[in-house]
């Protein structure tokens, strides 16, 4: 479980979080949401890591980030998975060599058993015969899978996404999310989303935190935000004549 | 940001650089991959480059010593002199930082804007020792083979153009070559190519670790590095001369 508690960042005069709370469970998909310029990559930075928060604390599973000493938190690290928006692979390593990175980094394995331990996650991304292609030979929905691969060989307890479906086709983008929802089940893994893909919220959406001006305006599930009556969740979700139609036949079968 | 705020962030660039690699295994195939892309495939270039100005120098010495008075081995000890002290060091590794750098900084500018420094980053490595530390060996111990490789074939160069031209004796040439051999100057050049290989790698990595925006902004640092590299070269280059040899 991540839990964060009055989260403030700036970057110069811009104050872009504000005092952002928010938990995480174990074991369940959540998703952040808002427009652009809302925070949502610089929350996301600031839970990696990649940025330092001046105020606030995050702790994972009870450990506080901040108080950990430098051990600790390349332990921590070892613990996180990440999912970048344009996947992020090293386009000079092949496919098994990207996914191995990781394990042949922190750990003294033998060799055949990184191969097997590889395969084994792609399979489990559905690209077995994938491992001795370059990045730039797959499609953008191959390459996301394999940047599954990569975040979840080392058996993360935690696992970031950041737009994990930009750039791809409705099609596969279900396919990416049904895996990551899948994987975050199996492996019971803190999996937490940034992501502007309405489809993503209404189909895995277990939990959702919307972002607006640095603050949390919103949470709830994927079924109460049919519901919400919050006028800026309302605009931004529904922004389009096929969601508005959407949530108005939810509510019309909801009440008859 | 100031030049002064540019050269602070490069020496603390190198103190996040200089430390002990997290993994030995890992290191020492960056290494090979580095020696690989940095001096083997440098390698034709070099030698073309220095072949061709060795014959140049010692077709234009002989063209320009009209004086029947002046011996004609100083052409073979003009090259030789020419091509150790200046065109081998300097002149290979003006070519390098052209090729070289602007391989560094837009592999590792292209890694910065498409995050895969950050992906490094959130697994917990230290990117610029990883990305950066097996540029900085491979340089310092392979360019100065390529700048030896360079004094030889240069010198070769002057040696068959004499022979294609009729410009100089064969005798006259070796003799040139062997008069007043200095071992300190081969010691002076490799001092210079280990310097610049050192700016070769650390500048041009500092271009592209820093970068920030698109592609467009990675061909920008490129040139940007290109150019600081040689202004650097240059720079150092007349320090050094006069520390070592003045």
């Amino acid at each position: 479980m991540i839990q964060v508690k009055d989260l403030h960042k700036s970057f110069g005069d811009a104050h872009i979080l504000k005092g952002i709370d928010a938990t995480f469970e174990r074991g369940k998909t959540s998703l952040i949401i808002g427009q652009s310029g809302s925070g949502k990559t610089v929350f996301l930075k600031s839970l990696l890591g990649l940025h330092s928060p001046e105020q606030g604390i995050i702790s994972f599973d009870g450990n506080i980030s901040k108080e950990m000493n430098v051990d600790q938190k390349r332990q921590l690290r070892q613990e996180i998975g990440m999912v970048f928006q344009g996947s992020a692979l090293f386009d000079s390593l092949t496919v098994e060599e990207n996914i191995m990175f990781p394990v042949k980094m922190f750990t003294n394995q033998p060799a055949s058993e990184m191969r097997d331990r590889v395969h084994t996650v792609l399979k489990r991304v559905n690209l077995p015969d994938a491992h001795q292609k370059f990045p730039a030979e797959l499609s953008g929905g191959m390459q996301k899978r394999v940047a599954i691969a990569r975040a979840i060989v080392m058996n993360p307890k935690y696992l970031f996404c950041d737009e994990p479906n930009s750039g791809l086709d409705p099609k596969t983008a279900i396919v990416i999310d049904n895996l990551i929802q899948e994987i975050t089940s199996e492996y019971q893994i803190t999996t937490v989303i940034n992501t502007h893909d309405m489809n993503s919220v209404m189909e895995i959406g277990e939990k959702i935190i919307f972002l607006q001006d640095g603050l949390k305006a919103w949470e709830g599930s994927h079924k109460e935000i049919f519901k919400t009556d919050n006028e800026s969740v309302v605009n931004f979700v529904y922004s389009s004549n096929l969601f508005k139609k959407v949530r108005q036949s939810y509510l019309n079968e909801s009440n008859s | 940001m100031n030049y002064i705020e540019h050269v602070g962030k490069y020496f603390l660039m190198l103190g996040q650089v200089f430390k002990r690699p997290q993994k030995l295994s890992v290191f020492k195939d960056a290494l090979f991959r580095e020696i690989e892309d940095l001096g083997l495939k440098s390698l034709g270039i070099v030698a073309f480059i220095a072949f061709f100005v060795g014959g140049v120098i010692a077709i234009q010495t002989a063209l320009n010593l009209e004086s029947p008075i002046i011996p004609k081995y100083l052409i073979g000890f003009a090259t030789k002199r020419a091509m150790i002290l200046e065109f081998a060091p300097t002149f290979a590794s003006i070519i390098l930082a052209g090729k070289v750098g602007s391989f560094i900084t837009s592999s590792i500018g292209t890694m910065r804007v498409t995050e895969q420094i950050d992906a490094l980053e959130v697994m917990g490595i230290n990117s610029l020792n990883y990305l950066v530390f097996p540029k900085i060996i491979a340089a310092v111990f392979f360019y100065p083979l390529l700048v030896i490789l360079a004094m030889f074939l240069g010198i070769f160069g002057g040696w068959l153009a004499g022979l294609l031209t009729g410009l100089f004796h064969s005798v006259d040439y070796i003799d040139g070559i062997q008069l007043d051999f200095d071992p300190f100057l081969l010691q002076y050049a490799t001092i210079k190519a280990i310097v610049f290989a050192f700016v070769i790698a650390t500048i041009p990595s500092y271009h592209g670790y820093y970068v920030k925006g698109g592609s467009l902004e990675v061909g920008r640092a490129s040139t940007q590095a290109v150019v600081w590299t040689s202004v650097v070269i240059i720079l150092l280059n007349y320090f050094l001369t006069q520390m070592l040899l003045g």
